[in-house]
Parts: structure tokens; C-alpha cells; sequence
């Protein structure tokens, strides 16, 4: 007797191989889709959203195609998990994890075919990414101790990653920007400090980075343009109308003469804070909330400038760097804390104004002003300065580094593989796909830059053969170089995250057998 | 689908609409419930074993669910049919009363029902075979408590815990590193167990999960992580010696309940009024600073004045922390939870020994770990992993395992795994089915034949031969007289369950016969389905 149906209409089930099939290749598709954009001369995509405006991007940033993607493949959107987990946790090699899955789980897909069980796939797999963390472990230099070689280590990982960013042309210049601003933090990872500001015009070689911070806002009209020893009270206080906070209260009046007392209190009332915050001896004051134009006339008859509006993240960073306390209530002037700093001065960049703040308390915070042609192009070069930000902050923490241009793939590859030898039963068959898997990726590099990949494998393998070697793929002239001549390098942490993760995900989609899509969710048109 | 017609032929209304009802009767009924029920097991018996797979799982919102959890599945597959959902309840109860096992017990009713549909077209009664059923689990269940072994274990000596722990998370994802997350689940377990009266209270082991870092950086707090941080950036970050106020009121004016209007007619008024408003603050922050709080946490928001009144008077707090949460760290630091500011006294506080803020990542995610309490009683498992899928599966896996080791503490009988348990039994209930005169022999026989599909599926799921596994397994232990032993689905080389450290809990495999015995014999009483037909 046939089964009646077991789930509600609209729902699905796919079993067995052909579950299998379907998330191989979803997953494969993702991994081809960003394919084209890894390494330094990978392409960029064009990304037009659906929402108003269609508003497009231009980027190479794996993390941010893969989210801007609608998908509908289960095995999918595990790898667009891997990849903003990636993002979030390391900054950087948002594409290489994906691709490494993805190929992963093409050769996968290959021994599936040739009869092996995806358990004993998985156990190969697993054995052959603990050899290759360790391959990575035993090969990763530590230049923690000496800090001119450490700094250097830093400016080659900088421009490593920037290398396959829009601000390639630039590489050195960024880098150097890059590594400025990280510095500056002294080994936090706290990249709320430095702040990005991002105005069109100019080139790109225009941006700079300024150690004091800088202000989106215009100052008052009537107040002082440029403060000297400023001091800053930061506030966060309604400066519009202070509203009665206590629940059920309502102002009720029988006369207009009344109305015009109550006014008249009011007025007193907001005088009175005014008087208060001056008695601070402040010369500075910024608040997040509105200030209506009577305070900010109070305040300009009092020589203080007064910003209003400033942003959360603005009034936060703003504390942060001037040492001061963000203030709520005014009634203790002498315990609130107040900022400072040297010199405030209003500053023009391109047709704006901004208020710049030079010369304060704590050296961590700093402004990065990028410029460049369109608001395109200073989208992306946030993202891969931000990249770069992240790599270097982590590789701080974590100083080990790895050379790079496919040569850590290459020394996995090859242990990898030397377990493949060692490893009786079927499961040496996975370790090898492990092995070609990675070393896939060194291929694309290739294939992207329009070279030979196969002559250049080959030959990196036999240069891998030797025992200690520094040969990666150098893109530039297109042949094998020595990677710690040209000074490419990567972060070990990326490098060890995206082995990891890369492996989880390919494990976890190895596992299923069988996938049941639910009947999507009925939503209320909106045409 | 006329019940009755009357001389004319006409038919008898007996039911509303029965026009548009269809409906099954007899034994066309009893099968296709049968044919429902295992379906349902179909789904499931791949996930059996530490071979089992998983199973992707696509929720109406588009969300992606990977699990191997036979509960989990079930629940999220969106079942229409009904003795399907029958099914789906029976999983769930076995997670909500043992917690593990929860794919076996589902494999082990779709045998059941697969036997009882041969003696039925052999034209034997259901609620015969029902009956015969219920011997045949009777005797499995007693034969479990004699085969049971019980271990000692002490705090000192987790090393059994950790054993039982390790055989629920093989069937994992997480078996890459089960050997360190049993040893958290049975150090937690341990942590907030109650030893003398047996119990443990899994409500105080609060699990929490942050994507990042790799499975092995999971690790054990004796004391609470919030996923909160200080309520003003220039808070201190580390508080030592921490004196914990615990309150459910808002750092805001009172809000009576009964309605009211304070209508402000006159200046003085107004003038009252806002001074009011801020001795209101005042007051709210002096009686946490008098009572000799270090740390506010509360239920809800603050106003900005208050909270800058807080930070001012270095009094650091953290808001929006839930309710659960809330009664998590009352328990750990021993404070009271406060409802009012008023009555905020000395003793109600709780205690720390150390809380600090931690930061992930690159992003600013921040978490607040309360530790070193006056009270250790509640523990949080903090786990780390690649993607999100990941964390939510190894939730559920320590679930399972932290379920497990309570019930040993609970009973520290246990069976031997991999089958070999569901052999034996099979065996025995084999034996006592000859001593059974009538029908229901023939019932007794079949639910032995039941039994053995349990170990068919673990060695069908591991590639090995299922039958000639089965069958060697099975006079060996015969011959030997030795129930332990069980499928190799590791290969390690010994069928011999005691050698390869593979146990269950007693409880639980009684409870997965029980209640599978339970639902089939529940479906086989149906004889009639009516349903509205779709239109």
C-alpha cells in the first residue's frame, strides 16, 4: 500500500545520492561563483541589489558577494555561513574558505562516484587536515621578539592582502596606512578606534591618515572656529526641549497667560542647564542629541563651540580619544570627567567641512580620510582597508606568519600527501583529494592571473620536493619565485581558519543523506 | 462513502459533511498507518550509529538545520500525515524523559509496525498482537535489568561518566573531539548535580554558542556568561569581588499601574515636578551605591541620565539581561532577585568572585563572564565552531550527553551498546515466546525479529553485511553465553562491547522499548480513520 503523503504539500524531500548531488553542487556552484575573484589578479563582481534604487557594488570581497546573494540551496548558504564567519572572526580569506570547500567537496564528489563512503571520506579528510595544521604549525616563523622584523612582517601581510584589492595600484602606500593605524592600537583589537572617513574626490593616493580624529559636523554659526588647549565635555542630553520623564504628565492651562509662564520656565529650565554645562570650564561641547537654537545661541554667547548630532559611534570614539566621560546630568561639575585636547580646528576636505581634533590624550584612536573617484571605489577600498585592519590587528595578537603566493598550500599539499603513503585502507584515497584539493587553490591563483597552471604546479611541486624551500607563484612575472625575496606573506591564524573551517563545512555537507525542504512560508503580496 | 443506506438506498447522515469525509476502515486502515509509521523510521534509520548520516533540513524561513538528532529532525520536517505525527510525538517524548536515544526509539516502533503488518495479513487480530507485544516488551525489559551492569563512580572517578558520554556523542558531528566534550558535559552535570538526592537540575547548565574559533576551544565556566556587555562604553571592563544587585525594575520614573494624570497647571508645578524627576534618579542610584552593590544588572533599560549617574558614581551595570538569564545568576551568585529599589538590602546581593567582559573576533560582539560565585551551582558550556549549523548541532549533542550522564547519576545502571543489548534481548524474548501457549506466540516471536533490527540498521549504516553480522553476533553470544556483545561498527576489531567501552544508559533503553511498544500498540488499536478529504 502506497505511503500516503507524509509531509504537507510544497515540501520536499530529496534522499540519498541525489540529496548528495544536489548539495555537491549548490555548493560547488558558490565556490565556482567567487572562484574567479582570489587572488591578486582576481576579478571583481558587479552586485545590483533588488531593493530601491538598485543600488550597486563593486567588489572582491568573498564575505560581502556571498551575502548579498539571495539562495536557496541548503549546502549553499553553509558556505555563505563559513565565509561571514570568516569575516568576523579573522577579516580576511573570505573567498579562499569557500573555494577550499567547495573543492573539497569536488573531489568529494569524485570518490563518491568511484563507490566510497562519505564516513570514511570524512575520516580521511579529518585526518589529513590535523597533517596539515601541523604542516603549518612546524613552518610558521615567529618574529614576535625582534620588532623591526616584525614590523616588516606586518607591511608584507598588508600588502599581500591588499595586493588583490582595488587599491593594488597603491599597495605599498596603504599598507604602510594600514599598519600605522594598527599600531597605534598597541595590540588591542579593537577596531572601533580607528575610524574610517570616506569622502569622494581626489585620487586614492590623496587619502591619509590623521592621528587626532575628525568629525563629520559643521560647527555652530556664531562660535569659534579653531579652540586651542580645548576642553570637551561629551555629552549625550536632550538640548531641544527637556522633556518630563515621569509617567502620566501633562501640561494643562486655562490662559494664554499661563501658557506664556509655563513658556517662560521652560526656557528658564534649559538656561539653567545651559549655565549649568558652562559652569564645567569647558570651551567645547558635543552632544549626541539635537541642540535647538536657543542653547546653541546660550552657548556661542559663551565663546563655546558646540557640535550637535554627532552620531553614537562618533560620541563613543570621541570619549575614547579625548579621555573625557560621556555625561548625561551636569549637576557635579568637578567630578565629571572632561576631554582633551590640544588644538580644534575646522577642516576642509574636498567641499566639506569637518572639525578636526589634533593633538589628544590617547594616541590609540586614529582617522583614516579616504578619497577617490566614486562612491564605488571608496566602498570597496573600506572593505579592503578594513580586511587588511583585521589581518594585521589578529596578526598581532597572533604573530606567527606564513609566506604566501600558494606556498603554504604547497607544504600541506606535499605533507598531506606523504600521509596519503602511510595510511592503509580506502581512507588514503580521501587524504589525496585532500592533498589535490589544496593544491587547487594555487591553481586558480594561477588561472587567474592568465597563466599556465599546469606547468606552474608541476614545477612548484618539484621545487616542494626539496627540503626547505620558498617557492610560491609570483603572479607578477608569472613564473616560480621566492616568496620571502618578494616579500609576500600571509597571517598564520587566516591561514589556519580557513583550513579549519573549510574542512567543518566540507564535513558537514559530506554527512547528510538526505535533505527535506519545508513548504517555504506564505507571505502576504506586496505587489 | 456511505455507512448505512435505508430500504431506498438512500444513505444515512450520520456524520457532519460525511459527503466530503474520506475515510479508511478495517484493515485497509491498519495498513496504511503501518505504512505511515514506517516511513517515518525510513527517514531515520540512516541516522542510526556512529556511521549514522545526517540530515539537511530546510525550515519554511529558509533557514538550514543539520542534525543527526532523530527529535530535531522530526520536529522540524513539517509532518501533515496523522500516525506520522504520532511518531513525531513519540521522539519527543523520549528526548523530553531520557534525552538521548531518540532515533532509536523511532527505528525500533517502525520494526514493530513492519512485523505486526505481517501477522495481521496472516490474519491474526491487532489487539492480539497488541497484547503479545506488550509480553514480549515486559520480558525484554526485565532480561535489560538483568544483563544491566552498575558502576561506582564518585567525583574523584568520572571516568564511566565520561565512557557513556562518549558512546551519545559518536553519532555526533562533534565525534572529532568527544572525548573533551563529554568530559565538560559530566564535569558540568557534576557541578550542579545534587548527589544525595540523585537529581540534577539541567536548567542551571546554560549552554551558549558564538560562531568562531574551532570546536576545541569550547570549554566549561563555573559560573554565567551573558551575552551583554556594560550599558556605558567608560564602565570598568574587570570587576574583582564582585557584589551582584539583581533587580527587575527599570533604572527609570515609576510607572504606576492604575491610570493617572499629573496635570501641571501652575510654574511652581513644573518647577516641582523636575526637581522631583531628579532626586527620583538620584535616589534610585544612592540606594544601589548604599546597600554596597559593585555591579547593577537588571532586567531593563536605563534612562541616559541615569545611566551616566551610574557610571559617574563608578557604579557599573548591564541591562537588558533576560529573564532566564537573570534567575541564572541570582542562583550562581546567591543574591536575591529585587523587584523594587526599596527594598534593595545588604543581604540580597549576590557575590562573584571575578566579572569580566570579553571581546570576539573582529567584530564588536562582547560577552560578560560572571565567575568564581559564591555559589558554583550553575555552569555554562560556552561553545565555539566554524559556522552557525555547527554550534546549533553540538547544542543538541551536549544536550544528549549532558541528559545522559543525569540519568546515570539518577540510575548508574547501564547496558552495553552497539546492539548488543537489543541481541540479547532479542534472544530471551525468543526463548520465553515457546512458553506463551496461543497467538500471541507468534507476536512474542515477532517483536524478537524487531529487536534485531536495531543492530541491522548499525551494521547496514557502518557498510558492513547486515545479516551475516547479525546472524555471527548472535550465536556468538549463544555460544558464549556472553550478552556484550555487538556490532563492530568502528572496525577496532572485537565484538566484545565491554572491551570496546560502549555503554548506554539502563533507563534509556527500557524507556525506548516501552514507549515504542506504547505507540505501535496504539496504532494498531485504530481502525477506522476519518478524515476530511482535501477539496
Amino acid at each position: 500500500m502506497a505511503v500516503e503523503r507524509l509531509l504537507k504539500d510544497e515540501a520536499t524531500e530529496e534522499k540519498g545520492d541525489r540529496a548528495r548531488m544536489a548539495s555537491f553542487i549548490g555548493a560547488m556552484a558558490i565556490a565556482d561563483l567567487v572562484k574567479t575573484t582570489l587572488g591578486p589578479k582576481g576579478m571583481d563582481k558587479i552586485l545590483q541589489s533588488t531593493g530601491r534604487g538598485h543600488n550597486v557594488t563593486v567588489t572582491n570581497d568573498g564575505a560581502t558577494i556571498l551575502k548579498s546573494l539571495h539562495i536557496d540551496n541548503p549546502a549553499a548558504k553553509v558556505l555563505v555561513d563559513i565565509s561571514k564567519v570568516q569575516d568576523d572572526e579573522v577579516g580576511d580569506g573570505t573567498t579562499s574558505v569557500v573555494v577550499l570547500a567547495g573543492e573539497l567537496l569536488r573531489e568529494a564528489e569524485k570518490l563518491t562516484m568511484a563507490k566510497i563512503h562519505p564516513m570514511t571520506i570524512i575520516a580521511g579528510y579529518r585526518m589529513a587536515a590535523e597533517c596539515a595544521r601541523n604542516a603549518l604549525l612546524q613552518k610558521a616563523m615567529d618574529n614576535k621578539q625582534d620588532p623591526e622584523k616584525f614590523k616588516s612582517d606586518l607591511m608584507k601581510i598588508a600588502m599581500t592582502t591588499l595586493s588583490s584589492k582595488i587599491l593594488a595600484q597603491d599597495k605599498e602606500y596603504f599598507a604602510q596606512l594600514a599598519v600605522d593605524a594598527v599600531m597605534r592600537l598597541k595590540g588591542s583589537t579593537n577596531l572601533e578606534a580607528i575610524q574610517i572617513i570616506k569622502k569622494a574626490g581626489g585620487s586614492l593616493k590623496d587619502s591619509f591618515l590623521d592621528e587626532g580624529f575628525i568629525l563629520d559636523k559643521k560647527i555652530g554659526i556664531g562660535q569659534p572656529k579653531r579652540i586651542e588647549n580645548a576642553k570637551i565635555l561629551v555629552a549625550n542630553t536632550a538640548m531641544d526641549t527637556d522633556k518630563v520623564k515621569i509617567y502620566g504628565a501633562r501640561v494643562r492651562v486655562d490662559s494664554m497667560a499661563r501658557v506664556a509662564q509655563i513658556e517662560r520656565a521652560e526656557k528658564e529650565k534649559m538656561k539653567e542647564k545651559v549655565q549649568k554645562i558652562i559652569g564645567h570650564g569647558i570651551n567645547c561641547f558635543v552632544n549626541r542629541q539635537l541642540i535647538y537654537n536657543y542653547p546653541e545661541e546660550l552657548f556661542a554667547d559663551a565663546g563655546i563651540l558646540a557640535i550637535e548630532h554627532a552620531d553614537f559611534d562618533g560620541i563613543e570614539r570621541l570619549a575614547l580619544v579625548t579621555g573625557g566621560e560621556i555625561a548625561s546630568t551636569f549637576d557635579n561639575p568637578e567630578s565629571v570627567k572632561l576631554g582633551h585636547c590640544k588644538l580644534i580646528e575646522e577642516i576642509m576636505i574636498g567641499e566639506d567641512k569637518l572639525i578636526h581634533f589634533s593633538g589628544v590624550e590617547m594616541g590609540q584612536a586614529c582617522t583614516i580620510v579616504l578619497r577617490g573617484a566614486s562612491s564605488h571605489m571608496l566602498d570597496e577600498a573600506e572593505r579592503s582597508l578594513h580586511d587588511a585592519l583585521c589581518v594585521l590587528s589578529q596578526t598581532v595578537n597572533d604573530s606567527r606568519v606564513l609566506l604566501g603566493g600558494g606556498w603554504p598550500e604547497m607544504v600541506m599539499a606535499k605533507e598531506v600527501d606523504e600521509l596519503a603513503r602511510r595510511t592503509p585502507g580506502k581512507r588514503s584515497h580521501a587524504i589525496e583529494a585532500f592533498s589535490r584539493a589544496l593544491q587547487s587553490i594555487p591553481t586558480i591563483i594561477a588561472d587567474n592571473a592568465g597563466l599556465d597552471s599546469a606547468e606552474l604546479i608541476s614545477q612548484l611541486r618539484a621545487e616542494h620536493h626539496k627540503e626547505t624551500t620558498n617557492s610560491g607563484i609570483d603572479v607578477i612575472s608569472g613564473g616560480v619565485g621566492d616568496m620571502e625575496k618578494l616579500g609576500i606573506s600571509e597571517s598564520f591564524k587566516v591561514k589556519q581558519a580557513v583550513l579549519l573551517s573549510a574542512t567543518e563545512a566540507a564535513e558537514m555537507i559530506l554527512r547528510v543523506d538526505e535533505i527535506i525542504t519545508c513548504a517555504p512560508r506564505k507571505r502576504e503580496d506586496r505587489m | 462513502m456511505a455507512l448505512a443506506f435505508d430500504e431506498y438506498g438512500r444513505p444515512f447522515i450520520i456524520l457532519k459533511e460525511q459527503e466530503q469525509k474520506s475515510r479508511l476502515r478495517g484493515l485497509d486502515a491498519q495498513k496504511a498507518n503501518i505504512s505511515a509509521g514506517r516511513a517515518v523510521a525510513r527517514i531515520l534509520r540512516t541516522s542510526l550509529g556512529p556511521k549514522g548520516m545526517d540530515k539537511m533540513l530546510q525550515s519554511p524561513d529558509g533557514d538550514v538545520v543539520i542534525t543527526n538528532d532523530g527529535a530535531t529532525i522530526l520536529e522540524q520536517m513539517d509532518v501533515d500525515n496523522q500516525i506520522a505525527k504520532l511518531m513525531v510525538e513519540l521522539s519527543r517524548s523520549q528526548d523530553y524523559e531520557i534525552g538521548d536515544g531518540t532515533t532509536g526509539v523511532v527505528v525500533m516502533a517502525g520494526a514493530l509496525l513492519e512485523q505486526a503488518e505481517k501477522l495481521l495479513e496472516r490474519g491474526i487480530h491487532p489487539i492480539r498482537v497488541a497484547e503479545g507485544y506488550e509480553v514480549a516488551s515486559r520480558i525484554a525489559v526485565d532480561h535489560l535489568e538483568r544483563i544491566a551492569h552498575k558502576f561506582d563512580f564518585s567525583e574523584a572517578n568520572i571516568e564511566p561518566l565520561v565512557q557513556t558520554c562518549m558512546t551519545t556523542l559518536s553519532s555526533k558531528i562533534v565525534n572529532r573531539c568527544k572525548r573533551a566534550l563529554a568530559e565538560i558535559a559530566v564535569k558540568a552535570v557534576l557541578a550542579v548535580a545534587d548527589l544525595e538526592r540523585k537529581d540534577v537540575n539541567l536548567d542551571l547548565i546554560k549552554v551558549e554558542g558564538k560562531v568562531g574559533g574551532k570546536l576545541e576551544d569550547t570549554e566549561l565556566i563555573y559560573g554565567i556568561v551573558v551575552d551583554k556587555d556594560m550599558s556605558h562604553p567608560q564602565m570598568p571592563k574587570r570587576i574583582e569581588d564582585a557584589k551582584i544587585a539583581i533587580l527587575t525594575c527599570p533604572f527609570e520614573p515609576p510607572k504606576p499601574k492604575t491610570k493617572h494624570k499629573v496635570d501641571i497647571d501652575t510654574v511652581e508645578k513644573f518647577q516641582t515636578l523636575r526637581e522631583q524627576e531628579q532626586k527620583y534618579f538620584d535616589d534610585m542610584v544612592q540606594k544601589c551605591k548604599d546597600v554596597g552593590a559593585t555591579l547593577v544588572i537588571c532586567q531593563w533599560g536605563f534612562d541616559d541620565e541615569a545611566n551616566h549617574l551610574l557610571m559617574h558614581r563608578n557604579l557599573p551595570a548591564v541591562r537588558w539581561v533576560g529573564g532566564v538569564e537573570l534567575e541564572l545568576i541570582a542562583i550562581a551568585t546567591g543574591g536575591r532577585i529585587v523587584p523594587r529599589f526599596q527594598e534593595l538590602t545588604p543581604e540580597k546581593l549576590g557575590r562573584a568572585g571575578l566579572v569580566r567582559e570579553k571581546s570576539f573576533g573582529t567584530t564588536k560582539d562582547r560577552m560578560l563572564y560572571i565567575e568564581q560565585c559564591a555559589n558554583s551551582k550553575a555552569v555554562t558550556i560556552f561553545i565555539r565552531g566554524g559556522n552557525k549549523m555547527m554550534i546549533e548541532e553540538t547544542k543538541r549533542s551536549l544536550h544528549d550527553a549532558l541528559c545522559v550522564a543525569r540519568n546515570l547519576i539518577r540510575n548508574n545502571s547501564i547496558v552495553y551498546g552497539g546492539g548488543s543489548a537489543e541481541i540479547s534481548c532479542s534472544i530471551a524474548v525468543e526463548a520465553a515466546a515457546d512458553r506463551y501457549p496461543g497467538v500471541e506466540q507468534y507476536a512474542i516471536r515477532s517483536f524478537a525479529d524487531a529487536l534485531d533490527s536495531i543492530p541491522l540498521a548499525l551494521a547496514e549504516n557502518s557498510g558492513l553485511q547486515p545479516i551475516d553480522t547479525l546472524t555471527a553476533v548472535k550465536s556468538q553470544q549463544v555460544k558464549e553465553n556472553n550478552p556484550y556483545c555487538g556490532i563492530d561498527c568502528n572496525d577496532v576489531g572485537t565484538t566484545d562491547m565491554q572491551e570496546q567501552n560502549v555503554f548506554e544508559t539502563l533507563i534509556g533503553k527500557q524507556q525506548q522499548i516501552l514507549l515504542a511498544t506504547q505507540v505501535v500498540k496504539m496504532i494498531l488499536k485504530i481502525d477506522d480513520v476519518i478524515a476530511p478529504s482535501e477539496y
